[in-house]
């Protein structure tokens, strides 16, 4: 029973992170009908600046959690925003008018390139942060008990905090509206005076800025990450994504806390070797029996 | 304003270079400068300034570039390329009626006089060749982006190191066996997923793909782990190529030769080199059958396509089943060079690198394809002081190729048709 709830309490945390980088992938779909396979990479600079942030805030002797965590926070997604600026313009904006097969291997070609150049920069080895808020919550459940970390409540707390100054800025704000209407209807959205150009690029921006959040969450959690930890949990919020309706907002993040919910069950009483395997198959299940997602609309094809 | 009309906007120019500067600053500024170590760092300040300092050159020129008459007319044939076929007239010879028996005889002879060491690399560079050709149905005729090909790869090659380990088959038995395991997963794999979206198959192929390799990883029983299998040699009629064979005389003894390693290798090439042949010869003729024109109907224009009557499933399945045999194939050619298999060489780098073969060569074009094999292969193992930006070179390849030219370096021809004479008009 203590670690059916103990593994709750892991999964929702992963889970909201996974959310936070399933928006990414979703609202990219959304817009341009492209998955962007360099996201997950996007998610791994921003593990890298997240340790350089903290490195260069403690060189300065700032000590003191908040100004740390806001000044990394501030850092990283200004920077990550960037990378995901550049990442569009370069590979993504010539092949607008191009075949999807072009686009996505342009994307699997900045996906092999962002991981290298970080490798080259960075080196192969493993990184590390080291840990800035220790602590727990402690709950005596039967024979044992669930502990729920001070990280771990930050971590829900700022996932959800960011969802919801998202959501906010897609429904309320003049830039969601065109964000919007540039989903809906890209011709129509030019026609009326948008420029859709600069909408696409906010949009990976927007994307960035939420990986870049999820980032410094998992990696002040774990501590420890390398080059190629984007790969998998690149992966895994795009079977987020798909499990909520790939092009839907709620969907990315109710997909998100679904997958970490079920990964972490399935790691904690059935075999956590096999916790990718259970998610790729995952993907594969849904894919194949409900494409459309949870609340995804049905792809209806055009000629 | 007369700057706009004729003439280069310097100062257009010049604010692009700043700005793509200023950018370059904060993109590379913190992950080069800043290098980490521990908890600690040290910087590299001159790296960025070289880095910012090439960016802002690089978008001088380009700026400049783009405003001047040649640089427009560049601009006006990208944006208005023809990516179609080249269609031959009806008369048209081929130079390769001449070249090909020329490369056959030359491939034939090459491995008595080559040494071992360039013997192993062009063997590596003709298994690639397979496994680029293979990959070519899929995604060149077919259009089907598979990003999980290295799972058949692996089918082919743990087939042989495990049916040899479990059941005792041999090189000749597991070849046609490993096909045929490799099509049957592709099937299953393929007929579920085959009729959805394009960009959710290249998903669960990458999926696919991953879970093999955790499988082979996580499975230790069966697959012995990270640890690996030993793979069998070929034989030949049951000589076998060791030293000291346990059962029978091995192949030296046999023919009074002394013993030498390299003979494995020749042996190895000389059966690559005909199933190369062979597949390159199924394939040739199948472009040119119904079904390889119905793969790349499918390609350009699915609706269409459905609508004529294709069953769209079905010719997708064949060319994803075709692909994927040919990729067990290469498979079990990979495991008996090696003579030994562990999960470390099924990676996604490799489903990238086979993708960067068929991008470079040209999706569909098979010429393309054999030389981008080669050059991918061998010309890595030429330059080892470069071998960390390897994936960063394939990565970039692959960017640019797309934008520069989508359809690859070598474009597809076809040879048209024309009535015969004597024909009712």
């Amino acid at each position: 029973m203590d670690i059916v709830l103990q593994q709750l309490v892991n999964g929702l945390t992963l889970g909201s992170v996974y959310g936070l980088i399933a928006i990414g992938y979703t609202m990219v779909y959304g817009i341009i009908g492209m998955i962007n396979f360099a996201h997950g990479d996007v998610y791994m600079v921003s593990s890298y600046l997240t340790a350089i942030a903290i490195a260069l805030l403690t060189f300065f002797g700032m000590e003191s959690f908040p100004i740390i965590i806001f000044g990394t926070l501030i850092f990283t997604i200004v920077v990550t925003g960037a990378y995901g600026w550049v990442i569009e313009r370069v590979a993504y904006r010539p092949l607008r008018n191009s075949s999807r097969l072009s686009v996505l291997i342009s994307a699997i070609g900045m996906s092999l390139i962002l991981q290298n150049y970080v490798q080259i920069s960075q080196g192969a080895r493993q990184q590390g942060v080291p840990t800035l808020l220790t602590g727990a919550i402690r709950f005596d459940v039967g024979d044992g008990f669930v502990q729920i970390t001070y990280m771990k409540l930050f971590i829900l707390f700022a996932a959800f905090l960011g969802m919801g100054v998202l959501t906010y800025v897609i429904q309320k704000t003049k830039l969601g509206r065109m964000c919007r209407a540039t989903q809906q209807d890209r011709k129509m959205a030019s026609i009326l005076g948008i420029n859709t150009d600069r909408i696409i690029s906010s949009v990976f921006v927007i994307g960035a800025a939420m990986a870049a959040l999820a980032g410094v969450l998992i990696t002040l959690d774990y501590g420890a990450f390398d080059f190629y930890v984007g790969f998998i949990i690149g992966i895994k919020a795009f079977t987020a994504a798909v499990l909520g309706g790939i092009g839907s907002l709620p969907g990315a993040m109710l997909g998100g806390v679904i997958l970490g919910l079920s990964e972490a069950l399935f790691a904690g009483l059935i075999s956590s070797d096999y916790k990718d395997v259970f998610s790729f198959s995952l993907l594969v299940i849904i894919l194949i029996f409900r494409p459309s997602g949870l609340l995804g609309k049905p792809e209806v094809e055009k000629v | 304003m007369s700057q706009q009309t004729n003439g280069i906007n310097i100062g257009a120019a010049i604010k692009d270079t700043i700005v793509a500067g200023l950018l370059a600053l904060i993109v590379f500024g913190p992950v080069v400068g800043v290098l980490l170590d521990g908890y600690e760092f040290s910087t590299r300040s001159g790296d960025v300034a070289a880095i910012v300092a090439v960016v802002m050159a690089g978008r001088f020129v380009l700026s400049v570039f783009t405003q001047t008459d040649f640089g427009k007319a560049f601009l006006y044939r990208q944006s208005t390329k023809d990516d179609g076929v080249v269609v031959t007239s009806p008369d048209y010879k081929s130079k390769m009626t001449y070249i090909l028996p020329i490369v056959i005889v030359i491939g034939l002879i090459a491995p008595f006089i080559a040494s071992k060491y360039v013997l192993t690399i062009v063997i590596l560079g003709l298994i690639y060749v397979l496994l680029g050709l293979g990959l070519n149905i899929v995604v060149g005729l077919a259009g089907l982006l598979d990003l999980g090909f290295v799972g058949f790869y692996a089918i082919g090659a743990y087939g042989l190191a495990l049916g040899y380990e479990n059941l005792g088959l041999g090189f000749w038995s597991m070849l046609p066996l490993a096909a045929i395991m490799a099509a049957i997963a592709g099937a299953i794999l393929g007929f579920p997923v085959l009729r959805m979206h394009g960009d959710y198959l290249a998903i669960v192929t990458l999926g696919f793909g991953e879970i093999i390799r955790l499988v082979l990883t996580n499975w230790t029983e069966f697959t012995h782990g990270p640890n690996g299998v030993s793979a069998p040699l070929p034989t030949l009629f049951g000589l076998e190529f060791k030293r000291r064979s346990s059962d029978g005389t091995p192949f030296h003894e046999f023919f009074g030769l002394p013993y030498d390693s390299a003979y494995k290798y020749i042996f190895i090439y000389i059966v690559l080199f005909l199933v190369v042949l062979a597949v390159l010869y199924v394939k040739h003729r199948l472009t040119r059958m119904p079904i390889g024109r119905a793969w790349e109907a499918l390609r350009e224009d699915e609706i269409a396509c459905r609508s004529l009557g294709l069953n769209h499933v079905l010719v997708k399945l064949s060319a994803f089943m075709l692909g994927a045999s040919t990729g067990g194939l290469a498979g079990v050619f990979f495991a008996t060079y090696q003579g030994f298999v562990n999960p470390s060489s099924f990676t996604f780098f490799e489903s990238a690198l086979i993708l960067a073969i068929v991008v470079l060569g040209g999706m569909g074009s098979t010429v393309g394809v054999v030389i981008a094999a080669f050059v991918l292969t061998v010309m890595p193992e030429m330059l080892r002081e470069f071998a960390d930006y390897r994936v960063l070179m394939f990565g970039v390849l692959m960017v640019v190729m797309m934008i520069w030219k989508p359809r690859g370096l070598v474009r597809v021809t076809r040879t048209g048709f024309a009535t015969r004479k004597g024909t009712v008009k």
